[in-house]
């Protein structure tokens, strides 16, 4: 009986690592993306708006918010290619 | 019994089985798509039957047997195989009444060497090779997986916390469509090929197809056409059992679970060390469930999952073993063990109406759970 075990442990660390950065990367998108919620009150007794923080305590101007999106999306994009490559050939 | 029956036989055999292993594999790709809300049920088996039938024409290579290195290809007969395929289908039908999510895989690797055992003796069979290709990756998929998901869905939360809700939410939502789509496309890739390599080795062995030829394009479709449609007939009850039973599953965890089981299968795929799709879906699920705290996750669940596992093997075997006893004593057993086969496949299905998960009610459960969680939590706050 042979076990490739040298295989499993690249399946095991390029997984956690590939799973991992796209999981992140489209969660760093998403906080990106958030900038461009439309604001609301953040306490409800303050009654002040919050402009441009996704609701949430976030500090990301519009424009910053869209790049880091587009570039963690691309990212994962990429990775997403990649895999659907890797089933066709 | 005439060699064109026989392969008729083996070839429908075959596609029933690829039937049943898409309806009791939906799951892996829709189950927490469904949980979360992300998608309609009956628009996630879809996406994901198109996908499976795509999948199966993706891959160029030629579909290899998956009785290879278990048990002496030399032995194999089309009746054997037609046993181990009965072996399998019984087993999948019946861990998809109970709802239970097992490899679609090991059942006919269990069917096939039940099957061999009795027609050639067991010293047809190869015993160590069940330890590298059976038994060592059902005990490494789901904790590999369920690691990597555990991670991820720790880090989606962390980072996400500041995001806004509903960007979040709906970001995490389309995530969790292509993640799925991903894993149903790899789902129709691998599987599919099982049973076009299963149909290729019995044309070949009667002479059909010349050695070493891969599978005709009416096999591809076919093979593909049957487990696309199984898999948007859909096995609610494992989908139920997956997404909803497990844990309450919210958009971060469906996400990082399905780009868990997707990295996992392609992976393992690509370097050569091919898992099972069952198991690592279920798996990463439980590992985003446990991201939430261990108490998120219903462990009797983890339990009764892990005893269908352990059985699928011997009880496919068993399952395989008697069909081949009977269809060996000639052409009236093998005609006795199609009628068995049939009457117990009716037998399971008018079981399964008493209690019908379909489509349509199994978002009811899906409201049930999430509201024994919020009482379950209700009840942590006022302890503390």
């Amino acid at each position: 009986m042979t076990i490739n075990w040298g295989a499993l442990g690249i399946v095991a660390v390029v997984s956690l690592v590939v799973g991992v950065l796209v999981v992140v990367l489209v969660s760093l998108a998403l906080v990106g993306l958030s900038a461009h919620e439309p604001a609301h009150v953040s306490e409800p007794a303050e009654e002040t708006l919050v402009i441009g923080r996704g609701g949430s305590g976030l500090s990301l101007s519009h424009a910053a918010g869209t790049v880091v999106a587009a570039v963690c999306l691309l990212g994962a994009a990429t990775i997403v290619l990649y895999g659907i490559y890797l089933l066709a050939f | 019994m005439d060699i064109t029956v026989i392969i008729v036989l083996v070839i429908v055999t075959a596609l029933a089985f690829d039937f049943t292993n898409g309806f009791h594999d939906t799951a892996n790709a829709v189950a927490t798509s469904i949980a979360t809300g992300a998608l309609k049920p009956r628009t996630a088996v879809l996406i994901a039957g198109v996908l499976n039938l795509v999948g199966a024409f993706l891959s160029v290579q030629v579909a290899k047997t998956i009785s290879s290195g278990l048990v002496d290809d030399t032995k194999i007969t089309p009746t054997v195989i037609f046993a181990g395929l009965v072996g399998a289908i019984v087993w999948n039908l019946l861990t998809w009444l109970v709802g239970m999510p097992s490899s679609s895989s090991h059942a006919l690797i269990g069917g096939l060497i039940g099957a061999t055992w009795v027609a050639a003796g067991a010293d047809a069979v190869k015993f160590a090779g069940l330890v590298g290709k059976v038994l060592l990756p059902a005990v490494l998929a789901p904790i590999i997986a369920g690691m990597i998901a555990l991670i991820a869905t720790f880090l989606a939360y962390r980072i996400t916390a500041r995001g806004g809700q509903r960007t979040v939410t709906k970001g995490f939502k389309l995530g969790q469509i292509v993640s799925g789509s991903m894993v149903a496309l790899a789902h129709g890739t691998n599987d599919a090929q099982k049973t076009m390599g299963v149909i290729t080795l019995t044309l070949i062995t009667a002479g059909v197809l010349p050695a070493e030829a891969g599978p005709p394009f009416w096999v591809i479709l076919s093979s593909g056409l049957a487990i696309a449609v199984g898999t948007y007939v859909g096995g609610w009850r494992i989908i139920q059992t997956l997404g909803m039973r497990v844990s309450t599953i919210e958009t971060p965890q469906g996400f990082a679970a399905g780009t868990s089981t997707a990295t996992v299968i392609l992976t393992s795929s690509h370097l050569g060390f091919p898992l099972s799709t069952t198991q690592v879906a279920t798996g990463s699920i439980f590992g985003a469930g446990t991201a939430r705290g261990v108490a998120s996750v219903r462990w009797g669940i983890g339990g009764q999952v892990a005893v269908a596992w352990l059985l699928t093997l011997p009880t496919a075997a068993a399952f395989g073993a008697v069909a081949a006893w009977m269809a060996a004593t000639g052409p009236l057993g093998t005609i006795i063990v199609l009628l068995v086969l049939v009457g117990v496949a009716g037998g399971i299905y008018a079981a399964s109406r008493r209690r019908p998960v379909t489509a349509d009610n199994i978002n009811d459960l899906q409201a049930r759970s999430q509201q024994a969680d919020i009482a379950r939590r209700d009840d942590e706050d006022i302890a503390a």
